[in-house]
């Protein structure tokens, strides 16, 4: 059967990865295609650029460093960040990029998860879910790239969930912002609660502090993979070492 | 050696063509008759989707040429899926080449669709045993079992992953994002003559 993915999530800044708490006080990882191929030698499954620059300051993400990517490493990746139309995922496709992340431009117009799904097919599009609990409502929030302009669209995401799901999307990444960078654990509770209802492939994200945080993700919800940035690039433990502690622990996952 | 990788249109050829350079060969991405029939290896990639990679090949009139090709061709994904009759994805017509048709995963209790990930290749002859392994997929559609089938991957269904007619081998996982895997796979046809 399809094993559990493990995916570390590089957040791109003016071309270098940077990492925040909360999506604020950015730090500087590395570089991308350095970090890029280092992971992907570790046994990462997957791997996701958010340009986190593009979202907010209303630009497409810069596609230069999306070929330099596709030349050194072969395991699936996705760019997100800024992409607004057929033509702007048309290039990122084509620059070698696996598929592409949508989430305050599927927002604004849902209607692009469906272009993108019929002209791309459905594994190209994965619709990324920024949810922030605001009086025990699950809410989706839009251009959270920057705390300034972070705002939320009133839209709970077990409805979002659902209206994505027809509309074409291939998968859905869902981040908890109360947890992001915090390293106390995923939100397994709104995890599992959208995990239940879900028919497409689900990413969860935001919070990952221990290997134990993935084996509990992986035993208490329906997540097809993990999601995880600031446990990777600060050397907390390697893929590796987690895919081990998997193993030991009955999770399946590619050794 | 000379790769022609056929260029249906779709996107990621260059992932396909990264693979092979990475290894160190040389691969075209072309539609030029001369260059595909002259190549010593011949891949259909495909990401997108049946009707489209279809129209692609008939709009360029290829489609009788692949047919009568005699070097290793291998198909990837949806490239595998066109090598049967008929494709359920938009009501496709495809090249016929192997009998049968793909049919959309059912919907069953547990079952995410599209399959998108790492998932366990067994082949059914013991010389290609040391190709069993994880490779990456990423599809809503299969091909069932049949004479043709050398590999099978199970997600409830059980899937035809690879499947061999003659010159003509398809697979329906990504060898060129599926890691040492995937290269191992493509270093296998790539040793075919």
């Amino acid at each position: 059967m399809l094993c559990k993915r493990i995916i570390p999530c590089l957040d791109v800044r003016n071309g270098l990865v940077v990492k925040g708490v909360q999506f604020k006080n950015h730090e500087v990882m590395g570089g991308i295609t350095e970090l890029a191929a280092k992971y992907s030698q570790m046994g990462a499954d997957e791997l996701v650029f958010y340009d986190i620059s593009a979202s907010t300051e209303d630009k497409t993400v810069d596609k230069s460093w999306v070929q330099e990517i596709s030349k050194v490493i072969n395991i699936p990746f996705c760019v997100a960040g800024g992409i607004k139309s057929l033509e702007d995922a048309r290039l990122i496709l084509n620059e070698g990029a696996d598929k592409i992340s949508i989430n305050t431009p599927a927002l604004i117009n849902p209607m692009l998860i469906k272009q993108l799904s019929d002209e791309f097919g459905s594994q190209c599009v994965v619709v990324g879910m920024d949810i922030k609990t605001i009086n025990s409502k699950h809410l989706v929030h839009a251009k959270t790239g920057n705390e300034a302009t972070a705002y939320s669209s009133e839209r709970e995401a077990s409805d979002w969930l659902e209206e994505i799901e027809s509309l074409g999307a291939g998968e859905v990444v869902i981040n908890s912002m109360n947890q992001d960078g915090m390293r106390n654990g995923y939100d397994l509770e709104l995890i599992n609660d959208l995990s239940g209802r879900c028919t497409i492939p689900m990413i969860a994200s935001g919070g990952a502090g221990c290997m134990e945080d993935f084996t509990q993700v992986f035993r208490s919800t329906n997540v097809d993979g993990a999601l995880a940035a600031s446990v990777f690039h600060k050397d907390v433990f390697t893929v590796q070492e987690l895919k081990k502690h998997l193993q030991l622990n009955k999770i399946n996952v590619r050794g | 050696m000379s790769i022609a990788i056929i260029d249906c249109g779709g996107a990621n050829l260059r992932s396909v063509q990264h693979a092979f350079q990475l290894k160190g060969y040389e691969a075209n991405i072309t539609t030029e008759k001369t260059q595909i029939g002259q190549a010593s290896h011949i891949v259909i990639p495909g990401v997108g989707s049946a009707g489209m990679v279809m129209n692609a090949l008939n709009s360029l009139q290829l489609t009788s040429l692949i047919k009568e090709l005699q070097q290793p061709v291998l198909g990837i994904c949806i490239g595998m899926q066109i090598l049967y009759e008929y494709s359920q994805e938009q009501n496709t017509k495809c090249l016929g080449i192997i009998n049968g048709e793909i049919k959309k995963l059912p919907i069953q209790q547990g079952i995410k669709i599209p399959q998108m990930g790492w998932n366990e290749v067994i082949f059914d002859q013991s010389a290609l045993s040391n190709l069993n392994n994880h490779y990456y997929f990423a599809n809503s559609y299969y091909a069932e079992g049949s004479l043709e089938t050398a590999a099978i991957t199970d997600y409830k269904v059980t899937m035809s992953s690879v499947v061999i007619k003659n010159n003509f081998i398809g697979c329906q996982f990504h060898p060129e994002k599926s890691s040492v895997a995937g290269e191992q796979f493509l270093d296998y046809f790539l040793g075919l003559k």
